[in-house]
Parts: C-alpha cells; structure tokens; sequence
C-alpha cells in the first residue's frame, strides 16, 4: 500500500533528483577533501558549489554556512557557541514552545548556572512581545526563538524579533528548521546572527543539517577536531549529504511558489473539509501567521495515539500531539503552553503536506477520518453528542 | 510506534462489547480527560450469580480500547467470587503482552472492574483512600504500594508505566522510592542527606549526643561541657573544668565535640563556644 504521507513535518521524501546528485559521491567522487591529491580536493570545489546553494536560498554569503549532522547539532552548536563567546553573560531567553533540542537544552543549562527566561505563547501560539521584552537584561547572552512551530506551523515575528534584539546587541538564534523551503528568508533583510536548518525537512537526507552564522559573529566550535568548516565543526564532510542539500535548496527554491499556492490550498481544503463534516473540531494556532503546509486539528473528546492507528489502516500518515504517541504521559508542551484544554489536547493531530501531496489524498482523508472519529467517539465515556459534553 | 500484538490490534480494532448497559448491577468509572485515559465498565448478572453481561466505554489509546475490551471477554461466564481474581497482569497476559509503558492501561481495567464489583454489592463507594502522592495524576500512596506488590516493580520508571505515577513534573519520585522500598522490605538506604530534623528532635538530639557520648569523654580528663542554645546550625557550648583553661580547648571544640555532633545529630552544625 502506497501511504498517503502527511507527516512531512516529521521527515521528507527525499527528491529523486537529489538522490541522483548524490549517487555518484559515495563510489567515484569518493575522495575526503582535505586530501592533498586532485581526486580528493576535487570533491572540496564540489562541496562548496553546494555551500553557495545553500547560502542562495537563506540570502547569505557561502563563507557564513556551516554544515552539521543535523537540526539538533545546529541547535545547540548556537547555543554554546554564544554562551562561550560570552562567559561573563549568564542568561538566555527562548520561548516555552520550542523543539527539544533548544528547550531540553536550555533546561539543562538551568541546572548549570544558567539563568533561562522562557518566553509564553497565548491561546494561538502567538509569542509575548511584551514579556520577551521585558526579560532582556545586559546579562542576557543568547535570544533563540524558533522561525515557526513544528506542531501548530505558527510562525513567529522574526523581523519584529530581529529588530528588537539587534538594537540592544543580543545574538539572536532562530531555528528555522520547519521554516526553511517552505516559506522565504533572507538574512539580508532580518538581522540574525545565526540560523539552524535541517536537511531532511526540505527533500534532502537524514543526518545533514547546517548553522547559519553571520560574519562577524563571536564563534566557537561545538565539536571539536579539524580544519573543516573553517575550523568551525570538526569531522570530515558528509560529502554526499552536502551535495544533496545542496541540490534540495535548489529543489526547494524552484518549488517554493508551489508551496505556498498549491500546498496551502490543500491544506487549506484538507482543513475546512474536516472541520466542516466532524462537529468538535478546532484547529490549534495562529492561521494568520502559519506555514502554508501544517494544519493542527483538535478532535475533542477523543485520543491522539487510536485516531492514527486506525488512519494507519489506511495508510494514512500524520502524527499527534497526544501524550500516548510520544511515550510520555502528557500531552505535548506546545499545546499545554497554548493551554489547549486536556479535552482537544489529548485528540489533536497534526497534518504536514509538502508538494508530493495530491487532491485525490485529501478527497480520501476527508473521506476517511470523520467515520474514524464518529466511531471512537462512540466508544467514548465523554461523548454525549455533538452539543458536547 | 508501539510494538503492539496482534491480539492487542485486533481488540483495538474490533473491540467486543462496546456500550452501556440500561439497569446495570454494577457500574465502575476510573480516570478522567484530563489524565488522557477513562474507562467506565458495566457489568450485569444472571440467574446463577455470574456475569452475563459486561459492556464498556472507553476514552484513550488503543491499548486501553483493547484492554477494556479484553476485560469484558474474560467477565462474560464468571461469577464475581472468580472475577475478582483478576489482576492487571491477568488483562495483559490475554492480550499476548503489553508494551511496558503501557501496562496503565491493564491496571485500569481491574480498577474499573474492582469499583464495578463494589458497586454491586452496594458497599458505598470508598473515598480515595490514602494520600496522593503524584499530584499531576492524583494518584494515592494505596495504589502506588499495591502495584509494586502485585506486579514486583522495582524502580520509579515502572512505578510510572503502571499507575502513572511521577509522569509529569516529578516531584514525587523520592516518596515513590520510599514507598518501593517499603514494599520490598528495604532499609531506606543510608542517605548522604541527613534527615530533615524538626528544631526540638534537632535539639534533644544534641542534648542526647552531648550527655551520652560527649560528656563522659570529657570527664575522662577532669573536664566538662554545658549547652547553652542552639539556634539554627549553631550550637552554643561553654566548656567547663580543665577544658575551661586549657589550651588546646579550642581543637576539642572543632575537632572532636563538632566532628561527633555532626556525625550523629546532623552535618550542618557549627559549635561555637560562649565564654562568660
């Protein structure tokens, strides 16, 4: 059975034309870069097309991008990064609805000495300007606020942040791992001192990533070792990954119209569709300021975990915000921060599309899921028909 | 993605005896929204005392959908002196096993079952007995110590994947390690934390340590030590005898009377001496 994948916030398909480019690096251009030999700094010139790929699609300088392993490495890479940069500084500030690797971080820098300020959100997702302002102190080191939500794809106002931080002299990080080829950026126009991405959101292999870090910008590698990247990462280049970011930027440049047009009006119909033919249902977040692909859709009274079992059956794929998917018994902290209630919390589900996407899968999601729902919630103790509870 | 069984999928998805029943003779309703799994359970009997009936509504993942119908396989035939048998581990075993993390989901169902029986019987529901221990669940010191007795947990973590217990913030892992020790006969182990001392037990501790164990050390050598006050960490002492002019008064001080105070009332003391 062919899936009917909508979880491309979790991962993408890899594009067969990124695939092709990398094809040949694993068995003839093989070479490690660093080698003094033709056969081997050949593949350097190469790396560095791809470099300039990627700087294309942020607006930065090719000189500015630093691969990584993957978002997560980005991430904290920025991090300490800063905080080493400025050891007399010791507080950080991010928002409560970050991705792990900024929160589970920064929680565990509060256990260092670190004092860490985390931003709220209100019952859209949308960041406390206000409060986000407040909290700025000469101490603070590190400003991280996420370019948009992996579970609610609510973007936050990184101009507005970008503006605010850069006037009083914070390194501003954003992690731009969701935003990256789905929606533009341009580090030209928004003033930030480092962005994380990812590859594998944006149609090119697991296990690449990279950190975008403005010139000028106080560095310090997170891992240690060689020469590579400027002596900004040590390890030797994933050299066939970095091709193939290489390509998917380019992938993604040529599609990024496609996204916001195509993409969102499937998302948009996906969307009404359900909220129109199930009653209890709400969509989480901002749809205001949101990414064109995500959709966060709340079924009350009834669980995450079995709606996508038995969308499974279907072959249908997307993911939930519920605490039984996750492994823990809480429903997500995005939601908990957006004081989604327990009843929409425990049966949201989040839908990512991306241009692989067709109509005739949403005509069969739409078909699908309220009978889905119609029967789980009869088996619910909580149901008494759609007037609620 | 869970490693579910076949059973556990089949039951999930095809789940026997979803409903309500009109007039039951026992109904039992455990958990709530807002913990993220509910279970309400009705049971009917017929002519010779045994269940005939037994129907559920449940509100969770699916292996508490496969759980509660499990649940209701294994009542329909018994009388009530056999299905209070029934243990968690009985509803996991029937289902081919659970995945750890979920074994909650079993526990839930013979909590439903045992508050079904009661209500049958008529006896009034019992209040929540014990104390919670785990506020984000609500979860009681009774239910905690009974899933280590019946299941032979060990640690915090499968204190969590049956009862939910010290899931959320926890804050309640020290007392949920107090309680497995209890249950499995332990000596609380030697703690690098001296106890928390209220001021008096503080205080008649001192005095205790100072008549039993100092005292006759000193009067050994003609001399002797008098307890003046203690506020806080500091303890007051004035010595008396031949401590009172000997030089070296202030070593016995530091490096005996503090050094055994500290050893067996609390580390935190600092004597001092008051001399008038």
């Amino acid at each position: 059975m062919n899936p009917l994948y909508f979880d491309n916030n979790a991962t993408t398909r890899v594009a067969p034309e990124v695939v092709e480019a990398m094809l040949p690096y694993f068995t003839e251009y093989y070479g490690n870069p660093s080698s003094m030999h033709t056969f081997g700094g050949a593949v350097g010139r190469h790396i560095n097309d791809a470099r300039t790929k990627l700087a294309e699609l942020l607006g930065a300088s090719p000189e500015e991008i630093v691969f990584t392993s993957c978002g997560s490495e980005s991430d904290n890479t920025a991090i300490i990064a800063a905080l080493r940069s400025n050891p007399d500084k010791k507080h950080i500030i991010t928002s409560r609805v970050e991705h792990p690797a900024i929160k589970n971080l920064c929680e565990y820098l509060a256990k260092t000495g670190y004092r860490v300020t985390f931003v709220p959100v209100d019952h859209k997702g949308r960041l406390d300007m206000d409060y986000l302002i407040r909290h700025l102190t000469d101490d603070t080191a590190i400003a991280s606020f996420m370019w948009a939500n992996n579970e609610t794809g609510v973007i936050f106002p990184i101009d507005d942040i970008a503006g605010i931080l850069s006037e009083r002299g914070i390194i501003f990080h954003t992690d731009a791992v969701q935003a990256v080829g789905k929606i533009p950026i341009n580090v030209k126009k928004t003033r930030i001192d480092m962005l994380s991405l990812s590859g594998h959101k944006l149609h090119a292999p697991k296990g690449i990533g990279a950190l975008y870090v403005r010139k000028g910008t106080k560095f310090s590698p997170f891992l240690i070792g060689g020469h590579q990247e400027k002596g900004r990462r040590g390890g030797t280049e994933n050299v066939a990954s970095i091709i193939g970011l290489g390509r998917a930027s380019d992938f993604v440049v040529e599609r990024m119209t496609e996204e916001n047009t195509r993409v969102r009006l499937l998302r948009d119909k996906l969307e009404t569709r359900l909220v129109q033919n199930i009653p209890n249902t709400l969509v989480n977040g901002d749809t205001d300021s949101r990414l064109p692909n995500t959709s966060s859709i709340a079924f009350e009274f009834v669980e995450g975990e079995s709606i996508l079992l038995m969308m499974n059956e279907f072959g249908i794929c997307a993911s939930s915000g519920s605490a039984c998917t996750s492994g823990s018994l809480e429903p997500s902290h995005v939601l908990r921060a957006m004081g989604v209630p327990f009843t929409a919390a425990h049966g949201t589900i989040r839908f990512s599309l991306s241009i692989y996407n067709t109509e005739s899968e949403i005509d069969l999601i739409v078909e699908k899921l309220p009978p889905i729902i119609a029967r789980l919630r009869s088996m619910s103790p909580f149901w008494k028909g759609s007037c609620g509870c | 993605m869970w490693e579910y069984t076949d059973k556990v999928k089949d039951h999930f998805l095809n789940p026997r005896n979803v409903g309500e029943i009109e007039n039951p003779d026992g109904v039992g309703e455990v958990g709530s929204l807002a913990c993220g799994d509910a279970l309400t359970l009705y049971i009917k009997l017929g002519d010779q005392k045994r269940i005939t009936e037994a129907k559920f509504k449940t509100f969770g993942c699916a292996s508490a959908i496969a759980s509660s119908s499990a649940l209701t396989e294994m009542l329909i035939g018994k009388t009530l002196e056999e299905a209070e048998t029934i243990t968690n581990e009985n509803i996991a075993d029937y289902l081919g096993g659970l995945p750890k993390e979920k074994m909650h989901c079993s526990v839930m169902g013979r909590d439903a079952l045992e508050k079904a029986i009661t209500c049958y019987r008529g006896s009034a529901e019992k209040k929540v007995e014990g104390n919670i221990v785990c506020e984000c669940f609500g979860v009681t010191d009774i239910q905690i110590e009974r899933a280590v007795r019946e299941n032979h947990l060990m640690t915090i973590e499968q204190v969590t994947d049956y009862v939910k217990a010290g899931g959320g913030c926890g804050n309640c892992h020290e007392k949920i390690q107090e309680i497995i020790n209890t249950v499995l006969g332990k000596e609380i182990p030697a703690r690098k934390k001296s106890p928390v001392l209220t001021n008096l037990q503080k205080i008649k501790l001192i005095e205790q340590t100072l008549e039993r164990e100092i005292k006759p050390a000193l009067n050994k050598d003609g001399g002797d030590i008098e307890l003046i006050d203690v506020s806080g960490n500091i303890v007051q002492v004035r010595l008396r005898g031949t401590c009172a002019t000997c030089k070296k008064s202030q070593i016995t001080l530091k490096n005996y009377v503090e050094a055994k105070l500290r050893e067996l009332v609390t580390p935190e003391l600092v004597v001092e001496e008051v001399t008038l």
